[in-house]
């Protein structure tokens, strides 16, 4: 752990997949000490991270925790939950997006059985652990003196992502809308994410934890590398479209930028197309004029109707 | 097909209850015929007729050897024969045997579809086999079997924004490929010769749920809502038909030939797994 801010402490995870090799530990995690308890941001890829962190805040503070926050329904960054559930200790509450629930409900059993196919690790229902307070736009956390802001965005890397940001030092924990290093990895909107990215510049930080990759104290600048490389998927994934190439043409053909320096590249890009290219293919979906002929079904005049 | 349909929803149901078994067991990727639901599977769909390893002037099947993303993997059946009156391809079936529902899609293909070839796109829940099997007119069958690997990571097969799938529910694109500039509005048209087969692309806005996930607000499992009919016809007659299930990706694609003869309509018709229908047509022209 190292104290990126007064009271701010950030574990950098591997840059890494989700897998074995590193104990699943490849997501950044982090907490926050006020002058009354703890806040947890994040907390790894497996149970085993889990109260590897819990140790580790041990360790800095005899303060209790008492919030464990989710920035977003991913495996890495929310199986180390069950660690803050230790019956020993007094129970923090659970804070995510208001609508990670729903997404890590319909993931739990593949997020289970990765954890026992891949890891070897003996996963029940029980290890899933869910938030009890969903956050449908903003929420203002009070540690003691200390005051978290959380903001659930529209769909971008996921449709429940979160950010932390601690009004005190004005450390920003960004999720995994913010890749360093790490290629970006697309699970929820390329359009969502590109305007999300647009309003998280205007926020006021001095230091920004992104989900992957190292701290940084130059924002927003240290997001520019992002934006390139999203701003470059969007742009070749709309132009395959339009010369009408299919998914399978277009995940072939758009190949990272030359002298690209992101790690992951082999494992990340071509499933980025993929998903890009299921999202855009629907975005000239302009609808037909009220007085175009019957004949234009084809441009989304589709009817729609229930039998019962 | 009434038939095809009644033992296409039977086998899903038989199969979902294997499902659980399947998932605890990770196939190695050898010897794919000792798969026991591939036997099971078999034994519903083709009692003990034989089944031919596909040849290569038969039929090829395009898969990738990894699915990057577990929601979104593109599959492409690419039958090497012309659809004849003498010879055609009838059906073609696709079995993803660790999937929840096995038997994933049943395409039935006439004279009039040109090519009995089609792409689409599946979930892929687990390491698995996935074969195509081809059903000629003569009755013969033809199977091409992949191993396929899961998805890593926090890939998974469920749709990326359940809000925003439910929202446009039901929007269709159908287009023909290759369309000329110039055409009047409303009308599809190309300069292609009257006697070749035309790609046509039909895209269904659902969200196609298993209905497998636990809602974790409502502590109820979201009802499955899935896309099970697709009827395509051309001039009334039929092209291609697909009885399909939620092993068929969010927003339903499918890439598939028709013969144009003369001027005319392509409509597609869907039915989803709560009644509801969907169509969309387009005028054909050729445009000289």
């Amino acid at each position: 752990m190292a104290q990126v801010r007064p009271g701010v402490f950030v574990h950098v995870g591997a840059l890494e997949d989700w897998a074995p090799a590193d104990g699943g530990d490849v997501a950044n995690l982090g907490f926050i000490v006020g002058s009354r308890c703890v806040a947890v941001v994040d907390t790894g890829g497996t149970p085993g991270v889990g109260q590897a962190l819990l140790a580790a805040i041990e360790r800095t503070t005899p303060l209790p925790v008492c919030y464990v926050i989710n920035t977003h329904a991913h495996p890495d960054h929310v199986l180390g939950n069950v660690a803050f559930t230790d019956v020993t200790l007094p129970t923090p509450r659970f804070v995510a997006s208001a609508a990670f629930a729903r997404t890590l409900g319909a993931r739990e059993p593949y997020y289970l059985n990765a954890l026992r196919r891949d890891f070897g690790i003996p996963a029940s229902a029980a290890t899933i652990v869910y938030p009890t307070i969903g956050v449908a736009k903003t929420l203002d956390l009070d540690l003691g003196d200390r005051i978290l802001s959380l903001r659930a965005w529209p769909t971008a890397h996921t449709d429940n992502d979160l950010t932390v940001l601690d009004l005190r030092t004005r450390t920003l924990f960004a999720s995994d809308l913010l890749f360093v290093q790490h290629l970006p990895v697309l699970d929820g909107s390329l359009r969502g994410w590109m305007a999300v990215m647009a309003d998280l510049r205007r926020l006021d930080v001095a230091t920004v934890v992104p989900g992957h990759g190292p701290a940084s104290n130059d924002w927003p600048a240290v997001m520019d590398a992002q934006a390139a490389y999203l701003g470059g998927l969007l742009r070749d994934t709309r132009a395959a479209i339009k010369s009408q190439l299919t998914i399978q043409q277009a995940i072939e053909r758009i190949g990272v930028p030359p002298g690209t320096t992101w790690v992951l590249t082999d494992r990340f890009h071509r499933r980025n197309v993929t998903a890009a290219f299921a999202e855009l293919e629907w975005e000239d979906d302009v609808p037909v004029p009220p007085a175009a002929p019957p004949s234009a079904g084809s441009s989304g005049l589709g009817s729609r109707g229930g039998s019962g | 097909m009434h038939n095809a349909t009644r033992s296409f929803a039977a086998g899903a149901l038989l199969f979902f209850a294997l499902w659980a078994g399947a998932r605890a067991e990770i196939m190695s990727g050898d010897n794919p015929e000792a798969s026991p639901v591939w036997q099971k599977v078999r034994a519903s769909l083709f009692q003990s007729r034989p089944i031919s390893t596909a040849s290569d002037d038969v039929m090829s099947f395009e898969v990738p050897l990894r699915a990057e993303d577990a929601a979104i993997v593109p599959i492409a059946i690419k039958t090497r024969f012309p659809q004849t009156p003498t010879r055609y391809v009838q059906k073609v079936y696709v079995i993803i045997d660790n999937n929840p529902s096995p038997i994933s899609a049943i395409f039935q293909f006439t004279e009039l579809s040109g090519r009995a070839d089609i792409e689409t796109r599946v979930r892929i829940d687990e390491y698995t086999h996935i074969r195509a099997i081809a059903e000629t007119n003569d009755g013969q069958l033809h199977m091409v079997t992949r191993f396929l690997k899961a998805a890593g990571g926090c890939s998974a097969p469920p749709g990326k924004d359940a809000q925003a799938a439910l929202a446009t529910l039901g929007r269709m694109k159908f287009r023909v490929e290759g369309d000329a500039a110039g055409a009047p509005a409303g009308v599809s048209a190309s300069k292609a010769p009257g006697n070749q087969p035309l790609l046509a692309q039909l895209m269904i806005s659902h969200p196609n749920n298993s209905g497998l996930a636990m809602d974790q607000v409502s502590r109820l499992f979201t009802p499955a809502h899935f896309v099970r009919q697709v009827r395509v016809t051309y001039g009334g007659q039929l092209v291609m038909s697909a009885d399909v299930d939620f092993s068929i990706s969010e927003n339903p694609n499918f890439r598939f030939y028709f013969l144009p003869r003369g001027d005319g309509e392509l409509r597609a018709e869907v039915v989803d797994s709560n009644d509801l229908r969907f169509e969309s047509s387009l005028n054909y022209r050729r445009f000289d």
